[in-house]
């Protein structure tokens, strides 16, 4: 609780007690209205002093002025009847439990969710000639040479030059397993070090690193309005001057005939305590901030209130293949000789030598599979031969590895293979020895994420890729999507995707994922692009909508469920708000509301749509 | 140039009636205020000096919403 916070709940509690106690007094007249007027004071006087110097600034009307017209207006009535002026008071003191109940509760919120994006590192220790010393991370140039020892936070993202260690991501990600990392190993910002000490060069400015841009986008995120929250404001501009003029003509034309002033006055009155919009203005941006709060804390970054909104209306999620639902990393799957003079180790090995050379993924996955690859064994005059393979002398022997055309060429038998996969096939002076079958494997949850997906609510879900027919139609049986579109160029994905986006009907979205390697076009084009995998990568982060900060599938289920988790408490708040305010307003109009039902209409509903706003944050799925 | 600072202000109407005294205040390019995270945005036109523009943003802000706060 704040000073202020605590100030306000010690008058409230004085106007409180004041106002019982005064139910014993036995007075009446001038003196009573000065004993009420105590506690009214106590309790609003800022109130006043506010609406005051709103009316000095031709300010427009807001719900300071509102109460102080109401309440003036009631204390009025009450000297002029000599009546109860506990309505007044009270009037004046829930408002401003309300006030403060609302302060308290955005305020706590606001606590929780930057404890959970507590990510943010205060300082960096800098090697200097007097031992290490402690400066502000924005003061660190880039290439200097920053020490964290065992529990701090890595201020800047950089590339360790020496130690070991293990770092904890899981307020970037969500990933509660440590990462292992030693020199060489590129870190960000925002990771905490959990037992080495690591030297670490920095790669980037404080500003340009992981820990801000999160931050950053975070904390821009709400500023990014949603239909919801601009409906809202909409409907307060209009519902606050509409309810005010209806409480004048309410406290005029009436009476006119009847010429019973003072009741219809009252009702009046009441109108202009329901009149707040307060309920709706806080609650409805406060569900969509304790949302985006807690997908953060499950490593799912959303950049704005409006695609939280969007994403809980999404029926079809179109997913690419390499990078989202497999790893993206080739591995060696299988190893087939099909010569008795060679055995799959020795196939492997040949393989391997040849590759020695080459960047190309496949050479990396063959390379891996054979770790010993830099033997003594000699490797010369090796030769690319473009769209074939590479050819090279092992040992004086001649080994070309590649394609089938290489094979054809060269005249060499080959076979094919049963097996699903990029086939390399190896031939040793011209004759035939085998083949190597290279796959990418499917990430650990690609099957249950799509599982997941249609019990969220998904309809239709799509896959794309660039791959063949027989590698898409496998990758897409074994996560059991139906629709998959295969052998498509960069520029095929977006008007594939586009005739899915143009199949859609009525207010149902569409989702893309992507590694937003080579797929940002598609990216920016869905209704929700979602990145996967973005630590570190500063360009998916920038197309993408929606960013998993880690490369589970299993993220993208959890990020709808608690859009529609969210979304599901907005609706409930605006309809809940609206619902009651009207209710009492037709109610009051006619004489069956008092000013107690009013006040539950403002200041009940205010805490109920809070505390309900709140339970956005507490999600569980 | 852009700058943020941390505010302080009791509701989310108040927040959005300093953002429209600041983005009026001269020197300032633009500015949002975010209420969630009590932070105020500035943009700075070209050549205009932060911390005099500031004060004049602060002092508007004050003649609209008496009890907010903006920390320098």
């Amino acid at each position: 609780m704040s000073t202020k916070q605590k100030k306000n709940l010690a008058r409230i509690l004085i106007a409180a007690i004041m106002s019982v106690a005064l139910n014993f007094v036995e007075c009446s007249g001038i003196t009573r209205f000065i004993f009420y007027l105590v506690p009214y004071l106590v309790v609003g006087y800022d109130i006043l002093l506010k609406a005051f110097h709103g009316i000095k600034n031709l300010r427009a009307l807001d719900e300071g002025l509102l109460m102080t017209i109401a309440t003036l207006g009631a204390m009025a009535l009450a000297v002029y009847e000599d009546g109860d002026y506990t309505e007044a008071v009270a009037v004046m003191l829930f408002y401003q439990i309300g006030e403060w109940f609302q302060s308290y509760a955005v305020g706590k919120s606001r606590k929780n969710i930057s404890e959970l994006m507590d990510i943010r590192p205060d300082y960096a220790n800098v090697e200097t000639e007097n031992g290490l010393e402690q400066v502000d991370p924005d003061e660190v140039e880039v290439g200097t040479i920053i020490v964290v020892q065992p529990g701090e936070k890595i201020p800047i993202d950089g590339v360790i030059i020496e130690g070991n260690s293990a770092l904890n991501t899981v307020a970037l990600t969500g990933e509660s397993l440590p990462r292992e990392v030693s020199e060489g190993a590129e870190v960000i910002s925002g990771s905490i070090n959990l037992n080495g000490v690591l030297k670490i060069r920095t790669t980037k400015e404080f500003g340009e690193s992981t820990a801000s841009k999160i931050l950053e986008l975070v904390e821009d995120a709400s500023s990014r309005k949603s239909k919801s929250e601009n409906f809202i404001t909409k409907f307060a501009r209009i519902y606050t001057p509409a309810v005010v003029i209806c409480a004048g003509a309410l406290a005029i034309i009436p009476p006119i005939f009847s010429g019973d002033w003072s009741t219809w006055i009252y009702r009046a009155l009441i109108f202009l305590v329901i009149s707040c919009p307060c309920a709706l203005v806080i609650s409805i941006p406060l569900s969509f901030f304790a949302g985006i709060g807690g997908a953060s804390r499950e490593g799912i970054l959303i950049k704005g209130s409006n695609f939280l909104e969007t994403l809980s209306k999404v029926k079809t999620v179109v997913l690419d293949k390499t990078g989202t639902l497999t790893q993206g990393n080739f591995e060696v799957d299988a190893v087939h000789s099909k010569n008795l003079n060679f055995s799959e180790k020795e196939l492997l090995h040949l393989a391997a030598h040849v590759e020695r050379y080459s960047t190309h993924p496949i050479a990396n996955s063959l390379r891996k599979a054979y770790p010993n690859e830099r033997d003594d064994c000699s490797v010369e005059g090796v030769e690319e031969i473009a769209g074939r393979g590479i050819r090279a002398k092992i040992n004086g022997q001649i080994v070309c590895v590649g394609n089938e055309k290489f094979m054809d060429e060269i005249g060499a038998k080959w076979k094919a293979c049963r097996k699903v996969g990029t086939i390399i096939h190896v031939a040793v002076d011209g004759e035939y020895a085998g083949h190597v079958v290279i796959s990418d494997s499917l990430k650990p949850h690609a099957k249950e994420a799509v599982a997941e997906l249609n019990c969220a609510g998904v309809e239709n879900i799509f896959m794309l890729t660039g791959d063949s027919e027989k590698i898409a139609s496998k990758v897409a049986a074994e996560v059991g999507i139906k629709n998959y579109r295969s052998e498509l160029l960069p520029a095929d994905k977006v008007t594939e995707f586009e005739k899915i986006l143009s199949a859609q009907k009525g207010d149902s979205k569409v989702a893309f994922v992507g590694d937003g390697i080579n797929d940002a076009p598609v990216l920016s084009r869905a209704d929700v692009g979602i990145a996967m995998g973005a630590l570190g990568s500063d360009a998916a982060i920038e197309a993408a909508d929606v960013v998993l900060m880690d490369d589970d599938p299993l993220k993208i289920s959890k990020a709808i469920k608690i859009s529609r988790k969210c979304l599901a408490i907005v609706k409930q708040n605006i309809f809940f708000a609206i619902g009651i305010k009207f209710l009492c307003l037709i109610l009051g109009a006619v004489g069956l509301a008092n000013m107690w039902a009013a006040i539950f209409a403002d200041v009940g509903v205010m805490i109920l749509a809070v505390l309900n706003a709140i339970r956005t944050l507490a999600y569980s799925l | 140039m852009k700058k943020t600072y941390k505010i302080e202000v009791d509701c989310a109407n108040c927040a959005s009636l300093m953002e429209t005294e600041a983005k009026k205040t001269s020197g300032v390019k633009d500015a949002v205020v975010n209420f969630m995270t009590l932070k105020m945005k500035v943009e700075f036109e070209d050549g205009a000096d932060p911390k005099e523009v500031m004060e004049r943003v602060r002092e508007n802000c004050k003649r609209v919403e008496r009890d907010c706060e903006i920390f320098l």
